[in-house]
């Protein structure tokens, strides 16, 4: 059996940067599965605006950032299937997969890299009572019929979550000539970002209602109408709060959910806060060989973020095997987040192997003005840095230089905080 | 004299700024808390432009659609009138990425490029 150096698991913007990174650091036998049928993953179906101003310093849409990657692996004659789906891998880095032309492939390889990504929260993760009608779909389902497909999925459209892909969908309906009644998120902030906000809705007049929710569906075949509510603090709704809304489609942007159900059956151990695996500096996994990035490790709101860290996660993986597959774990620091920061990625330090810099990316809570990001060595606080704003919906980092890590030959764990001001 | 108000998109902050205008143009902006701030807003007043992105239709393509922008951003009051001109707009395969798609749309000056490669449809792999 051919022994691969490195199978990449998806061939989106992470899994795209992460073997285009390994094959340049020395990664002969590359392999990308890709479940769809074309590289690029998600960004195929973002046709608007916005990507790459870190990476390529120019505003870009979504299939044209995806395509600067596709090309790239063409170029470097790095192997791909398509329509190819994994339904299994295990920690001897045995992948097994399915598709059409060769049917069950069991593949050995060097390394792994988990680039699989994420799919929205669904209808069913939510507690919305009512009838099942037609005309309830996810805001990237409803993404993709308009723009791969090219049908409208509804007229008159009520969005439940502002997140940015509800967003998007608000201006990209509204430009097709559907009305958007209102935007509708529980939270008394939105996981959105600011640009999208303004000129998804702003722009076009959309009402965004803070602390409400659905309540009940109307329809029985099609969707017929949805009664949105205020929430109280407990989410619960508020009594003659009450308010119709007359629509045939409702849209759903209620989060993402990164998509690991092989790396759970492999026993590869997931963050809870995350959903994501835990992974060292390297985005090595617990599982030694096994790397993560991208949406599959932690949900981004910027692609560049995406593509920066898989390139790493493809370096490391490419160094991997240059060591003859010998992890060097003898120290390990455990990385927290406490007091209003839900989680850290990475969250373990393996300071032996920190040849360079350490970047920390964390999420908050809730909405924090003229708080202080303050990191903790052990008990000691060594960085405070003020913050005029940090909100859910834009992902932090923070950047530890290996001197400052290197003058703590005792750390046992590093902990960032939000300090308020 | 009339308010604008206008929330900054340059940062996560958000600040709502609050622009007076008046019949010789921008008389005052408050609200701001930096430069670019500032520059910002008067922008969306005097001359806001969106870059549109949408979809156009393909014939004898692999995919029934290609997906477009304007090269640049376009004044945002045209932004209807493009998509209402793009409407009716048909391309044969093969398109390929910066393929022009629509000259001077709404005779904005700008032009309509294509953002992907749609391949031309193999009839011969229908035949057996």
């Amino acid at each position: 059996m051919k022994t691969y150096d490195l199978i990449v698991i998806g061939g989106g913007p992470a899994g795209m940067a992460a073997a285009i990174s390994a094959r340049e650091n020395g990664c002969e036998d590359v392999l990308i599965l890709e479940r769809g049928s074309s590289l690029g993953g998600i960004l195929n179906q973002c046709i608007h605006n916005g990507f790459g101003l870190l990476t390529f310093h120019e505003e870009l849409t979504g299939p044209e950032y995806a395509a600067r990657y596709a090309e790239k692996i063409c170029a470097l004659n790095i192997d791909y299937q398509l329509n190819t789906t994994v339904i299994r891998i295990d920690r001897e880095k045995k992948v097994t997969a399915i598709n059409a032309d060769k049917g069950l492939q069991i593949l050995q390889s060097k390394t792994i890299i988990l680039a699989m990504g994420c799919r929205e929260r669904p209808r069913g993760a939510l507690n919305i009572p009512g009838s099942r009608p037609a005309g309830i779909f996810s805001a990237g389902t409803a993404q993709r019929i308009i723009n791969i497909d090219g049908y409208m999925p509804g007229h008159n459209v009520v969005i439940l979550g502002s997140g940015d892909i509800g967003l998007i969908m608000a201006r990209r309906m509204t430009l097709e000539g559907a009305k958007v009644k209102v935007v509708a998120e529980l939270m008394p902030y939105s996981s959105g970002l600011k640009r999208n906000i303004v000129q998804c809705l702003d722009d076009f007049g959309i009402p965004l209602k803070f602390r409400t929710s659905v309540v009940k569906i109307h329809g029985d075949k099609r969707l017929t109408g949805v009664t949105l509510a205020r929430m109280d603090d407990r989410n619960k709704p508020i009594p003659d709060t009450e308010e119709f809304y007359e629509c045939d489609t409702l849209l759903l942007s209620v989060g993402l959910i990164p998509e690991n159900e092989i790396s759970d059956e492999a026993g590869i151990p997931l963050d809870p806060s995350t959903c994501g695996p835990v992974v060292n500096n390297d985005f090595e996994t617990e599982a030694e060989g096994i790397f993560a990035c991208g949406n599959v490790l932690h949900v981004h709101d910027l692609v560049d973020f995406v593509s920066q860290e898989a390139a790493s996660a493809g370096k490391n993986a490419a160094c991997y095997i240059r060591r003859n597959g010998l992890s060097n774990k003898e120290r390990t620091v455990r990385l927290f987040g406490s007091d209003g920061v839900r989680y850290t990625v990475p969250q373990i330090l393996n300071p032996d192997r920190k040849d360079e810099d350490l970047t920390v990316r964390f999420r908050v809570g809730e909405v924090y003005q003229n708080a202080f990001i303050s990191v903790f060595f052990n008990d000691q606080c060594i960085l405070r840095r003020k913050k005029p704003i940090v909100t859910p919906g834009e992902m932090e980092l923070i950047k530890l230089r290996k001197e400052q890590i290197n003058q703590f030959p005792d750390l046992k764990s590093i902990t960032i905080k939000i300090e308020k001001g | 004299m009339e308010i604008r108000y206008i929330t900054c998109i340059c940062c996560p902050f958000g600040c709502q700024i609050e622009v007076a205008v008046g019949s010789g143009g921008i008389q005052s902006i408050s609200g701001y808390t930096c430069n670019r701030g500032l520059n910002f807003a008067a922008n969306e007043v005097n001359h806001p432009e969106r870059m549109v992105t949408t979809t156009v239709r393909v014939i004898g393509g692999m995919q029934p659609q290609v997906s477009v922008k304007t090269r640049k951003g376009i004044p945002k009051s045209e932004v209807f009138r493009c998509m209402e001109e793009l409407k009716s707009v048909e391309v044969h395969a093969p398109v390929r990425i910066g393929d022009l798609i629509r000259e001077n749309i709404c005779g904005t000056g700008i032009d309509v490029i294509a953002t992907k490669d749609v391949q031309q449809i193999n009839f011969q792999n229908f035949s057996d």
